[in-house]
């Protein structure tokens, strides 16, 4: 049994190549986990970044900063009073949130976090990622229909529709960056998510940059359609308050509501990788092919610590500038020993980095190129996380006819000529 | 719409076919031939106050509506007939409760014009700068809501919080940041504060780039242009057929505006511009209401460096008796014409106030309005008409 | 008629408007300190005959129905009931007046004919505004002007909410302010201010009146 855990630690293969079942297993537990904690650092972060972009504080009194305000909305939701309407359909209400979240975490066995650090490398991957996470339609429809009450209704049928409107041209840029894999001498493109980015890293650019401006431009159709997607600003009509249809959750309260927002939060993190993986990259760290030297390789293993030092270093200018007064003693204390925690790690990271620098086949080295990896991958999607609260705070919303219309009208006919040129441009090239 | 006659029954302002509402139950669901009766109800979001709405819908298109008002109504005209003219003073700001500044200058000039009196200059000129300050808070609150029912949630936390600067001079010059009671009949209670002309000016270069600030966010969105762009159009005609006043009707085209046709309260010392629109959409709208805030910064400006010295209270008798006889006097507030017809019968109580609400006028419009436009620009409309409750009902 | 309104001269002053320091308030005379006789006050501002070409030409159409007089320099003409409709449409189509200001009512429940219903216009193109006022017996009702000026609709709506006036061929005339089984009509002078329907608030809000 202890072989079958240790052997796979020497291999360079995912658990699923590997036919690994319990380090598959502990890869799944791993990414529920971080999920959640990033859907949690999410929740603060969005409310922090919304409320400051308006001119305020947010959440600045459970936990110093409001650092544990998300926790605080996690118990009171779980302790809310759970309202079923009575005439709704008991089992398919109970089951409606559960199928948006089961889509939305199935997706995270295929996201590559590094060449060998996903769950399984599926020579579908990306199609599988499509397919499943247009599953998570079936959830809010079910929703609104499980409501057994017009508004959520509408609601519901609006969102699908529109999440069904921009799959299409989501998917038909996804197709024109899966072309971009097939332009290598042999001429076979791939599905696979690790092979996306391993296509990238042989032909030396990201496809975000290749045939410029065609990968560019079917980034940015794919950006605008996975914000539709996720009914995030500018497109979330459906959820809005000030209309008058409240959208599919208008019924549920408590633990339910908060699954809904969980699943919208990881559909979120899912799109957001995917759109990293096929063209910012993946887990590869920037200008891997200009600035080759081993130095610069060393000096970009220290950007994990730097950056979690960073972190440290910002709360403990928290901690400084909270008023001296008994009032802010717990806070500060609390935001003291977070700080100190993140140091900490960071600390670690460096010792990890500078310990895996020399030997290549070392633990410490593979460690280290495995840390690199996640941390890239994860930045990257970071930044796109940002920019959706950032999209919120920004604009207003459109209406559902305009969304639409742009979703078919204008989406698609571009992403159709993105395709068609970058396979025209691909034959002329090669 | 215009069609050329006057005839009102060509304009299709007939009101719903009332054969088939059930207004008794609002909220069923017609399901046979595609319409639909949909209550915006007295408590939403976005009517700005307790209006109802109801709207006939065919799918998502509005065909008609029919305002349900007077959830606010208090009955101010008639408290008016039990209250001495000073007395009566502090009700008048809790009409339109977001400017209430304007409301206290329009009673005010209108019983000194019943008692045949006139302000002196100097509280001419105080009036005058605290009622364009009044305009830049009231359209500030407009633009916030208003872009806050479109989407932009951010515009509202900008304008509320240059408001503030705002509400702060009124606090300091008489107490009171919202219902201000600001006015007395002849002339201002309060002197100037000691450094009300350096906050003014303070406040006039604050405020200068955030009007800036809100236009980068929203004049040139294309989000927002598509939102606002031939949303709810009412013609020149229509506007003036339905005795829709203020910025609406300036953004159809009409360059009227009380403060330049019929000049109260030394706005003839001042130069200005009427800012029109062309289209009469919400956009026109936006834009006009935009540059009327900088046009009543230039007012100020103009104000502030030259207030005249003198008495701030008029030739008044204590007890305000005004002889027999009846008046009609208009402002131009924040949202249209403001006016007070007063009948006096010697008393020291007003025999009929009446006001003569812009708001409620102009909320007329709305039918008109969303003819043939969707659900979700019915509150961008009611947005844009800039209606308060408050004055709506009084 | 609006297009008129765009050009770029500016509107013509106000007509009639008298300078209001040209007459003394009379009260100003009896805040004085008290003098063994007190004068005698000096007249105050009274309602004088307004002349202008308008009301030459509708004096000579309809005669003895018609008065015109200006008050601290408003005009408003005081019209028989019959005249009603006619000179608000002659006004609305000759005279230009394209504006109704306001509608509204006044009660004088001592007079024979206790209502007032005043209309207040604006002509754009002239930038002059009149009253007119009419005289109706209690129970009477007038001829809407909805078909002439549209924004009549609510403004007719609140003068019957508020006075119990019926607007003849007004399209949809119920009560605008107060819900709609409301009793009685608030400002006129026989509704007391601490009054109000006992009734309706027992049966809709549940609750005894606190009156």
């Amino acid at each position: 049994m202890p072989n079958f855990i240790m052997s796979y630690l020497g291999s360079r293969v995912t658990p699923g190549e590997a036919g690994n079942q319990f380090w598959a297993l502990m890869y799944v537990l791993i990414i529920f986990a971080g999920v959640s904690v990033a859907v949690i650092a999410m929740n603060w972060i969005e409310r922090k970044a919304l409320a400051h972009f308006q001119v305020r504080l947010g959440p600045m009194r459970v936990g110093p900063h409001g650092l544990l305000q998300p926790f605080a909305d996690a118990l009171k939701l779980m302790l809310k009073e759970d309202i079923i309407p009575a005439e709704a359909d008991q089992f398919v209400f109970w089951v409606a949130p559960l199928i948006g979240l089961l889509t939305a975490f199935t997706v995270y066995t295929v996201i590559p976090f590094g060449p060998s650090q996903a769950v399984s490398d599926m020579n579908i991957g990306i199609l599988f990622m499509l397919g499943v996470s247009s599953l998570g339609v079936l959830g809010i429809v079910v929703a609104g229909w499980a409501s057994n009450s017009h508004y959520p209704l509408i609601g519901a049928l609006r969102s699908s529709a529109q999440m069904v409107s921009y799959e299409v041209a989501m998917g038909l840029a996804v197709v024109s960056a899966i072309l971009m894999t097939s332009m290598n001498e042999k001429g076979t493109g791939t599905l696979s998510m690790i092979g996306i980015v391993q296509a990238q890293q042989q032909q030396g650019v990201w496809f975000i940059f290749k045939f410029f401006p065609l990968g560019l431009l079917a980034f940015v159709i794919f950006a605008i359609a996975m914000i539709a997607e996720t009914n995030r600003a500018p497109f979330d009509l459906a959820e809005a308050e000030s209309e008058l249809t409240a959208g599919y959750h208008t019924e549920y309260s408590g633990l339910r509501w908060s699954l809904f927002m969980l699943a919208e939060y990881a559909a979120m993190i899912a799109v957001s990788s995917i759109a990293v993986t096929l063209w910012l990259g993946g887990w590869m760290r920037p200008f891997p092919n200009l600035l080759k030297a081993p130095a610069w390789e060393f000096i970009f293993s220290l950007f994990p610590g730097f950056t979690f030092f960073g972190l440290a270093a910002i709360a403990f200018l928290g901690v400084a500038r909270m008023p001296a007064h008994s009032f802010f003693k717990i806070q500060r204390i609390g935001l003291a020993v977070f700080a100190a925690l993140l140091g900490f790690f960071a600390l670690l990271l460096l010792v990890i980095a500078v310990a895996g620098r020399s030997a290549d086949t070392s633990l410490a080295a593979r460690f280290n190129e495995g840390i690199d990896y996640v941390y890239w991958f994860v930045l990257k999607v970071a930044v796109f996380m940002y920019l959706f609260i950032w999209y919120r705070a920004t604009w207003p919303r459109y209406r559902f006819d305009q969304l639409m219309k742009i979703g078919w009208k204008v989406m698609l006919p571009i992403s159709l000529g993105v395709l068609m040129v970058t396979a025209i441009v691909g034959v002329i090239v090669s | 719409m215009s069609d050329g006659t006057n005839d009102a029954s060509n304009r299709g302002l007939s009101s719903l076919d009332r054969s088939n509402l059930d207004l008794e139950t609002p909220d069923k669901t017609y399901l046979d031939s595609n319409e639909l009766i949909i209550n915006m109800g007295p408590q939403h979001p976005a009517t700005h106050g307790v209006l109802r709405v109801i709207l006939k819908l065919d799918g998502e298109k509005v065909l008609g509506t029919e305002c349900v008002i007077g959830y606010l109504h208090r009955g101010v005209e008639k408290i008016a007939e039990n209250r001495t003219y000073t007395m009566f003073n502090p009700y008048v700001d809790r009409m339109d409760y977001c400017a209430a500044v304007s409301n206290g200058l329009g009673y005010c000039e209108a019983v000194e014009k019943l008692m045949n009196v006139e302000a002196p200059p100097r509280a001419k000129y105080i009036r005058v700068i605290l009622t364009e300050l009044n305009r830049i808070a009231s359209h500030q609150l407009w633009l916030g809501t208003h872009a806050l029912d479109i989407g932009a949630m951010t515009p509202l936390f900008y304008t509320f919080r240059d408001r503030e600067e705002i509400l702060k001079i009124f606090e300091k010059y008489c107490g009171a940041r919202l219902t201000t009671h600001a006015f007395r009949i002849g002339g201002c209670q309060y002197e100037t504060y000691a450094g009300f002309e350096k906050e003014v000016k303070n406040f006039l270069t604050f405020f200068a780039p955030k009007i800036d600030e809100y236009e980068a966010l929203l004049t040139t969105n294309r989000i927002w242009l598509e939102r606002t762009k031939n949303v709810g159009v009412i013609s020149a005609a229509d506007c003036v057929a339905l005795g829709v006043t203020g910025p609406v009707l300036r953004a159809s085209g009409v360059q009227w505006d009380l403060r330049k046709a019929q000049p109260y309260a030394a706005y003839s010392e001042f130069d200005f511009e009427i800012p029109i629109g062309t289209n009469g959409d919400t956009y026109d709208r936006y834009l006009v209401r935009m540059e009327e805030m900088r046009q009543s910064m230039r007012i100020i400006e103009q104000a502030v460096n030259r207030i005249p010295e003198g008495p701030i209270m008029g030739k008044v008798p204590k007890v305000i008796k005004p002889p027999v006889g009846e008046i009609y006097h208009s402002i131009e507030a924040p949202k249209g014409e403001l006016g007070y017809f007063i009948v006096s019968d010697g008393s020291t109580q007003p025999y009929r106030l009446r006001v003569r609400p812009p708001s409620f006028v102009n909320l007329q419009a709305l039918d008109i309005m969303v003819r043939g436009l969707l659900v979700a620009d019915v509150v961008a409309v009611i947005g844009t008409i800039d209606i308060v409750l408050g004055e709506v009902d009084r | 008629m609006a297009e008129e309104v765009k050009t770029p001269a500016p509107p013509p002053p106000p007509e009639g408007e008298k300078k209001p320091t040209a007459e003394k308030p009379p009260a100003a005379a009896s805040a004085e300190p008290a003098k063994p006789a007190a004068p005698a006050k000096p007249a105050g501002p009274v309602p004088v005959p307004w002349t202008s070409p308008l009301v030459e030409k509708y004096r000579s159409q309809y005669g003895s129905g018609l008065e015109a007089q200006t008050y601290l320099g408003q005009n408003y003409l005081t019209v028989d009931r019959a005249l009603i409709p006619d000179i608000l449409r002659l006004l609305r189509d000759e005279e230009q007046f394209d504006y109704c200001v306001d509608i509204t009512a006044v009660h004088y429940p001592k007079r024979e004919k206790q209502f007032d219903v005043v209309w207040i216009l604006y002509s754009f193109p002239r930038n002059e505004r009149v009253r007119v006022k009419t005289q109706i017996a209690d129970g009477a009702s007038i001829p809407s002007s909805v078909p002439i000026w549209p924004t009549a609709n609510w403004l007719e709506r609140e003068v019957y909410d508020m006075f119990g006036i019926m607007f003849d061929g007004h399209p949809d005339l119920k009560r605008i302010l107060l819900p709609d089984s409301w009793k009685g009509h608030p400002l006129r002078k026989d509704y007391g201010i601490l009054q109000q329907d006992k009734e309706w608030v027992q049966i809709n809000l549940g609750i005894e009146s606190g009156q």
